[in-house]
């Protein structure tokens, strides 16, 4: 079926809920697309999604797929990757599931280096519970539990990913869903961690990340007049991910060496198929302890 | 005389002296004889000091006593700490060149051993403990070469001139016990002493319970181990390291007990037989997670390797105290299972059940030890581990052909199925035509978000049911010892076993007869109202402050009360509370779950 999957194939009947106008809603059509151009099938995908607006994604597509508790999403990931090195495996959730609650689990995961790709749906404010300050949140933007601002830098997740070892650092805006569609199918062409913050604008509690905002604002690498950005260059990917004045779409860091986990640590079988007893050396466990 | 011996060897952390014990108890194993090992000794001092203690006889030993017969004394303090345990004819080796000249109380028998320098002249100071263990042989008419087989299993990978050292080191010591102490025999013996370790044709393994829990999880086909270190659960990670790569698996060491145990969970969404082990404060950090394997209907193996708590606690000491964590933690009501081996050789059976019955129900199983199962080195016949009685039962997985008796009306796979005995078929990723989504939101067959009163009270009902079918199909038996007919009932769980199962000998030699229950399932479990309502008295026995056991032993024997529950997601009413007062009144029983629907979706 793989030849003829095309992107309606990873929808599921069940209607978003999303608010009229969500980024998330571009954010999937990318992924899904993706999912299609790289000849994978909705029954050898697994989406991991974890908890908030950006979590409901798990139900809107149509694959196997968990939807499981806030910020944990990258250990199921992992955690079916590596018992399954055959499935696709897409992981997908929002910035305060990312990036605060789930912030031990992203610097891990990136080091890891497992082979799967990692959305996440940057809106800078926590969507489902109505509005509050999220970790990517402007330093004086106001909500219920920061009316004069959370007076805290907000975090660069491109630049946590490159401290962490990361191997492809990518950014993209979901209103530009056939670059965005393009860079989410080179993170799962990816061998290692394929990593995409996309801007995925929420139109309901964010009235200062908007769409107009990020259209006006944002540089794709690819554009850019003055230099060639050359992705395996890490100087110049620490340059732009850094940069105080731009923020870029794009593939900003790819390691061209990068060594997925499994390869490193020699998996490569189905974990899932057992013998029906002990393994046929196994009294050999027992002999060890002669 | 007793039969059996009680050895030990302590000194400062940092002097070798678990391996040295390690060593011995091996070499005793080697001779036929039956082993038990300790090493939770509380310091009455203060900390730094450590010890290893071995329990040997040519019979079966299960726990523990508190006498010395022989003790290598590295230091003073380990004359001291022990002092209570050494009694008339006892042996005390020590190393008056050592800075100090042991103070041994004036009826045990002090055997001054020069460790350091006989060691130097075996080829290096480093095989000080070698040399005591060969004097410790000596006393005890033990044959060196059975502890050179142990010094090989121990150096053999350190090349032969090491091995051949600590041979030497060995000898040494055991040669100037002879010569300097000719009639040590005698000297014990004016206290009634003699200590022979004989040596029997028997043929015995010596493990601990980590090692019991690890082997059990790669008997039964375990091929994904997450975990994060930590006392005295890191042993079954160590020991699968290394191992179950060679099935094709692999250990992950995870950045916390957080990810540990969604790696095992998205193992098991993958299809693998997937485990993680811990302690106390991890069990805390899972418990996030807890409910979602249930709902989601994952089989995961969680085992905690309980020790000291709350919090931080005492980490090297045994408790059991994370019972009702066990039986109750997570919020929300968690259908689960609760194992609990009570002796090391169980530690392999349980691991083995644990994961058919993950597997069969769908269901997180929770496998609890103990410290002092985890820490203690015992003999067993290889038999006791027979790997071609294992069984390996995966459940109701459908593949490509089967998922079609699983689909709704539009084709689309059921994976929480509202079946007769509640476990709905299982596709894993890759079966052509099985895909859905698992949550831990309220969900239906299909595993879409819901709120539906209806479908809520089907889906709980369902996972409960779970339960239901498994109390009938299993054998949840507790292991029954002693005189039925007898006025005590004692009951315990988990690993209390042996050392109860000793003292009904102690008992009995006083004229005193005791019935016991050794209860391995904790939920569910048996029902043990009979038990309690023959005896004259019930006496519960396990390692914690406030009787968790004796609490649900005591709930369990209790006359029952009616129960009205609602679960809808709606509170009660009270014209429909009125209702259901009054039929219990009118003596009907069945439960009614009105309410309306919920409209606010949040996660
Ligand atoms: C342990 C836990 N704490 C809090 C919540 C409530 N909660 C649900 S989603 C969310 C934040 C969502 O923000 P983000 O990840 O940015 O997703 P968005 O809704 O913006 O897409 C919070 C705090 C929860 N579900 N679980
Ligand atoms: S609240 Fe914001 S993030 Fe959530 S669905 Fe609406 S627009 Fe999207
Ligand atoms: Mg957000």
């Amino acid at each position: 079926m793989s030849s003829e999957t095309t992107f309606v194939d990873f929808k599921s009947d069940t209607q978003p809920t999303w608010c009229p106008g969500c980024g998330d809603f571009g954010t999937m059509n990318g992924m899904m697309k993706a999912l299609a151009n790289t000849g994978n099938d909705p029954d050898d995908t697994f989406i991991v999604a974890g908890i908030g607006c950006s979590g409901k994604i798990g139900t809107y597509m149509h694959s196997y797929a968990l939807h499981g508790v806030h910020g944990r999403a990258l250990p199921v990931g992992t955690g079916v990757k590596l018992a399954r090195p055959d499935v696709e495996v897409m992981v997908a959730g929002g910035d305060g599931d990312g990036y605060s609650i789930g912030a031990g689990h992203f610097v891990h995961a990136v080091r890891r280096n497992v082979d799967l790709s990692y959305v996440v749906m940057d809106n800078r404010i926590y969507g489902l519970t109505k509005g509050q300050f999220s970790p990517t949140s402007r330093e004086d933007f106001e909500t219920a539990t920061s009316p004069a601002g959370p007076k805290q830098p907000p975090v660069n997740p491109l630049a946590l990913a490159l401290a962490a070892g990361g191997t492809f650092i990518a950014q993209t805006f979901s209103s530009d869903v056939q670059r965005h569609a393009e860079i989410v199918q080179q993170a799962i062409e990816h061998d290692g961690f394929g990593f995409v913050n996309v801007f995925s604008p929420c139109v309901t509690f964010n009235d200062v990340d908007t769409y107009e905002y990020f259209r006006g604002s944002l540089v794709d690498v690819n554009e850019d007049d003055e230099v060639d950005h050359d992705p395996a260059d890490f100087d110049q990917a620490t340059e732009r991910i850094l940069d105080p004045d731009h923020e870029y779409q794009g593939v900003l860091y790819q390691d061209p060496d990068s060594v997925p986990y499994g390869d490193s640590h020699g998996l490569g079988e189905d974990m899932s198929s057992i013998p029906e007893g002990a393994p046929e050396d196994a009294t050999d466990l027992v002999r060890e302890f002669y | 005389m007793p039969e059996d011996l009680n050895w030990a060897i302590g000194g400062e952390a940092g002097d070798g002296i678990a391996s040295t014990g390690k060593i011995f108890a091996q070499a005793l194993s080697r001779a036929g004889r039956h082993v038990f090992t300790s090493k939770e000794f509380a310091s009455r001092i203060r900390g730094g000091y450590t010890a290893y203690k071995i329990r040997t006889d040519v019979e079966r030993v299960q726990s523990v006593v508190d006498r010395l017969d022989v003790l290598i004394a590295l230091t003073q303090r380990t004359v001291d700490e022990n002092v209570d345990e050494l009694h008339p004819g006892s042996v005390v080796i020590y190393d008056g060149e050592r800075s100090w000249e042991a103070e041994v109380p004036g009826d045990v028998v002090g055997v001054d051993v020069p460790l350091k320098h006989l060691a130097e002249q075996a080829g290096g100071a480093i095989m000080r403990n070698v040399v005591a263990l060969g004097a410790a042989a000596a006393i005890a008419d033990f044959p060196l070469d059975c502890l050179d087989e142990a010094l090989r299993k121990r150096f053999g990978d350190k090349g032969e001139q090491i091995v051949d050292g600590n041979r030497e080191a060995a000898r040494l010591g055991a040669e100037h016990v002879r010569e300097a102490y000719p009639d040590l025999n005698g000297r014990t013996a004016e206290y009634g002493h003699e200590y022979r370790l004989e040596r029997t044709d028997a043929d015995y393994v010596l493990l601990n319970g980590d090692e019991a829990v690890g082997m059990g999880a790669l008997a039964a086909g375990c091929r994904f181990y997450a975990g994060y270190p930590i006392t005295p659960a890191t042993d079954v990670m160590e020991y699968l390291k290394g191992r179950i790569e060679r099935y094709g698996g692999t250990v992950v060491q995870a950045e916390d007990e957080l990810s540990a145990v969604n790696l095992a969970l998205g193992a098991a969404r993958g299809g693998a037989r997937a485990m993680t082990a811990t302690s106390g404060p991890g069990i805390d950090l899972m418990a996030e997670t807890f409910g979602l394997v249930a709902t989601s209907e994952t089989p995961l193996v969680i085992a905690d390797v309980m020790r000291s708590g709350p919090s931080t606690g005492m980490p090297t000491k045994q408790e059991q105290g994370d019972l009702d964590m066990l039986l109750y933690g997570g919020h929300g009501e968690v259908p689960r299972f609760v194992l609990a081996p009570t002796t090391v050789g169980e530690c392999f059976h349980k691991t083995v059940e644990a994961f058919n019955l993950a597997e069969r129900y769908q269901t997180p199983v929770y496998l609890v030890a103990d410290l002092s199962l985890a820490v203690t080195e015992r003999t067993y016949e290889p038999g006791e581990f027979d790997m071609g009685a294992v069984e390996i039962e995966r459940g109701k997985i459908v593949d490509d052909d089967e998922v079609g008796e699983w689909l709704d009306g539009q084709g689309r796979f059921r994976p929480h199925a509202d079946t007769e005995d509640g476990v709905s078929p299982r596709a894993l990723p890759g079966t052509v035509g099985g895909t859905h989504m698992s949550t831990g939101l309220e969900h239906d067959e299909l595993g879409r978000r819901t709120e539906d009163t209806d479908v809520r009270v089907r889906q709980v009902d369902k996972r409960d049911r779970k339960v239901d079918t498994a109390r009938e199909r299993e054998d949840w038996s507790p292991r029954e010892f002693g005189d039925v007919d007898a006025e005590t009932l004692v009951v315990s769980w988990g690993s209390n076993e042996g050392a109860v199962l000793e003292a009904m000998n102690l008992l009995e030699e006083r004229g005193v007869d005791v019935r016991f229950v050794s209860v391995p399932y904790l939920f569910p479990r048996a029902d043990l109202s009979e038990h309690v309502e023959a005896a004259e008295r019930t006496v519960v026995v396990e390692c914690n402050a406030t009787g968790q056991f004796a609490d649900v032993l005591e709930h369990d024997v209790l006359q029952r009360v009616e129960r009205i529950n609602k679960y809808t997601g709606v509170r009660f009413e009270a014209d429909e509370l009125a209702e259901e007062i009054a039929a219990r009144v009118d003596g009907e029983h069945e439960p009614d779950t009105v309410g309306g629907s919920g409209e606010v979706q949040a996660e």
